[in-house]
């Protein structure tokens, strides 16, 4: 039996992606990061999907989410809290700045029914599956 | 661009490189930090998203402070995963302080998965203004 999740979602270049990436960890470390901001992990069943993002530190009032069709947008802006003048950095590692992302969804999401919460740094999007994207069972008569 | 306006941007999540390796079957994680330091003490910023307040370990042994933070690792149920962009984990790091620090009085707080340590520094430690008299 073939993957549930391939059956979804195949796409030739989501394959070549896939393996860009697979070989992009493996050289890791030369480079930039290859996965843009911010990185999400996918999941999927028959009933919704669910994206989860990690974005610590920022205010969830400056992230805009949209959805249209299959495509989920994520944007928003990171603050750091400004540091008064006259003090010394000795260790900068945390970005800064705007950023947007889309993605694509293997199927249709119900635009009006997008739930999102944000809870230690984590943003969580439950998309449910549109109706008439939801997998259906088909009858088989007989002849 | 200068080092503080460094752009977002996905980090490679990286090994801690910590010598002694945690008795947990978890990847271990190298998390990004901010260090300032004030007149009076020293500020660490500390990105650890999915980690909340009980479950940080902060330890300052022989001028080593080190972090622990532990993120919930448990996975959503029902629901195959599509795409993986980041893995979970526990974040540590450690650092050597060169400053003396109070150790009475160092707190800690987490707010949105950003940990902000404050170390304030010893009395003694404080910079002085020294007063120059003129001479006869």
């Amino acid at each position: 039996m073939y993957p549930e999740t391939a059956a979804w979602s195949w796409e030739p270049f989501d394959e070549f992606r896939r393996l860009q990436r697979d070989m992009n960890r493996l050289f890791h470390g030369a480079g930039a990061s290859q996965e843009p901001f911010p990185a999400l992990n996918i999941y999927g069943n028959e009933e919704k999907a669910l994206v989860t993002a990690e974005l610590p530190g920022v205010d969830p009032k400056q992230l805009g989410i949209n959805v249209n069709g299959n495509r989920l947008s994520i944007e928003g802006e990171r603050k750091l809290d400004a540091v008064s003048d006259g003090v010394v950095c000795h260790r900068c590692e945390r970005g800064q700045g705007r950023f947007a992302r889309t993605v694509m969804l293997p199927f249709n999401v119900d635009a009006d029914k997008v739930s999102a919460s944000y809870r230690n740094g984590i943003l969580t999007i439950t998309l449910p599956r549109e109706e008439s994207a939801k997998p259906r069972k088909i009858q088989i008569t007989q002849g | 661009m200068s080092a503080k306006e460094k752009q977002v941007a996905v980090e490679k999540k990286t090994d801690s490189g910590q010598p002694a390796e945690l008795t947990r079957d978890l990847p271990v994680f190298a998390p990004d930090v901010d260090i300032y330091e004030k007149d009076d003490a020293i500020m660490v910023l500390c990105d650890m998203p999915g980690v909340d307040d009980k479950h940080i370990d902060i330890t300052l042994e022989n001028d080593v402070l080190t972090l622990t933070g532990y993120q919930d690792t448990a996975e959503p149920e029902d629901i195959t995963l599509l795409h993986r962009g980041y893995d979970h984990g526990i974040f540590q790091r450690s650092f050597t302080l060169s400053t003396e620090v109070d150790r009475a009085k160092i707190a800690a707080r987490i707010n949105q998965g950003v940990l902000q340590i404050t170390l304030p520094k010893a009395e003694e430690a404080k910079p002085r203004k020294i007063t120059v008299s003129a001479g006869a």
